[in-house]
């Protein structure tokens, strides 16, 4: 048995296994773009149409509004290309971090030092 | 017979460039991280390896997921970085060492991993980072780097055991490969972090220990974990462990500990910096 076909959930986490890179493929390839700065020229002047130019279902184009990660990454986001989403949108690890899980930027780094010193 | 000498551990966080780039390694909150590399680069200038083997992960610089390697490796004779869509600024070109690459790679097909073999490749922040920390104002012209690339991006992901397997071939080439050359190598990226989900923020300062104990004295116990392990222990992307253990596969002789940090967090992640000597086995 391959590690994915291991049945543990792991609350919390969505794998980016092959279900989930077929379903984001346009989402992840539009993300991809953004490493040009014509890519994130072209989305700035109008999202929504970027969306359509990648063929975006109605979900991820709304989440991609929305800026609503979770959904993104049940819709196929990978976080490494949502990173990149992010980064266009001009927020960093910590603010992702606290849209996620529902918690101020400030709590959410705390939360961070208090993992980093084992407690 | 090249000389393989030491290896070094470090993260590789895009935050790190920009801190660097800001000037913020005396600031309270980086100071920490910054204070654990002074020994290291110390080391790396006394001691001058000719080429620098770097485990490290893409992500999303070069490998889009229309096509991707599990393993992969750079034999050109130069590596550009570029854009990643985050505002660090690029940085200059690195050397390669295309002929050592090939024997590498040559010698990796050979004993059954099918490398993914690369003239041209953009280089991330998961190999630039290190080299940028390592020779602060980026003044790494003078070391020849050759990429090794392990995906940590998309699952199946190669495991433990087998990136530990892939070490020890790397070694096994390098000792074979006729020059005296020195060799260090750098394994970047781990350990516990996560962040992506309900779940992200997840840091794991106890198993981040474990492990840099275990990557000095015994590197085959930690192949005991599967991926799915190493992300429900120590996050999603805890599975950047698997570069580090790839690269001290790649020591096959007496292994000694010379210098170790660990602080978390920096950006979301725990992070580790060993320093380790080897002595070629006889």
């Amino acid at each position: 048995m391959s590690y994915i076909e291991d049945q543990r959930e792991v609350e919390g986490t969505v794998l980016f296994d092959h279900r989930m890179a077929k379903k984001g493929y346009g989402l992840n390839k539009m993300c991809f773009s953004f490493n040009d700065q014509v890519g994130r020229d072209e989305f700035s002047k109008d999202e929504a149409g970027y969306c359509d130019k990648f063929g975006l279902t109605e979900i991820q184009k709304k989440a991609v509004l929305d800026k609503d990660i979770l959904t993104l990454l049940k819709e196929g986001g990978s976080i490494y290309y949502l990173a990149k989403f992010a980064g266009l949108l001009k927020l960093n690890m910590q603010d992702i971090g606290a849209l996620q899980t529902g918690m101020s930027v400030e709590e959410f780094k705390a939360m961070l030092v208090k993992n980093g010193q084992g407690k | 017979m090249a000389n393989l000498i030491g290896a070094v551990t470090t993260s590789h966080i895009p935050a790190i460039a920009n801190a660097m780039a800001n000037k913020l390694e005396e600031t309270p909150y980086w100071k920490p991280f910054f204070d654990g590399y002074p020994p290291v680069r110390k080391w790396l200038n006394e001691n001058k390896p000719d080429v620098i083997v770097l485990f490290y992960n893409d992500h999303g610089l070069e490998f889009f997921i229309d096509k991707k390697p599990t393993f992969s490796i750079g034999v050109a004779d130069q590596y550009q970085n570029a854009d990643e869509g985050w505002g660090i600024a690029t940085i200059p070109p690195v050397t390669g060492e295309s002929e050592l690459s090939w024997h590498i790679a040559n010698s990796l097909v050979h004993d059954g991993f099918d490398m993914t073999i690369c003239q041209e490749m953009k280089v991330d922040h998961g190999l630039t980072v290190p080299l940028s920390l390592m020779w602060p104002g980026n003044d790494y012209g003078h070391v020849k780097v050759i990429p090794v690339c392990i995906n940590c991006e998309q699952h199946p992901m190669p495991q433990p055991w087998r990136c530990l397997e892939l070490g020890k071939s790397i070694g096994k080439a390098i000792e074979s490969f006729d020059s005296d050359m020195t060799v260090a190598l750098f394994g970047t990226g781990g350990l516990s972090h996560q962040l992506d989900g309900e779940r992200a923020g997840i840091i794991n300062r106890e198993f981040d220990l474990e492990c840099m104990d275990k990557l000095v004295t015994d590197p085959e116990d930690l192949t005991k974990y599967s991926n799915l392990d190493l992300i429900e222990i120590g996050g999603a992307q805890a599975v950047e462990l698997n570069m580090w253990i790839a690269m001290r596969g790649a020591l096959r002789g007496k292994v000694t500990e010379l210098h170790r940090n660990y602080h978390a967090p920096i950006s979301n992640t725990g992070s580790g910096v060993l320093l380790l000597e080897h002595e070629m086995p006889s």
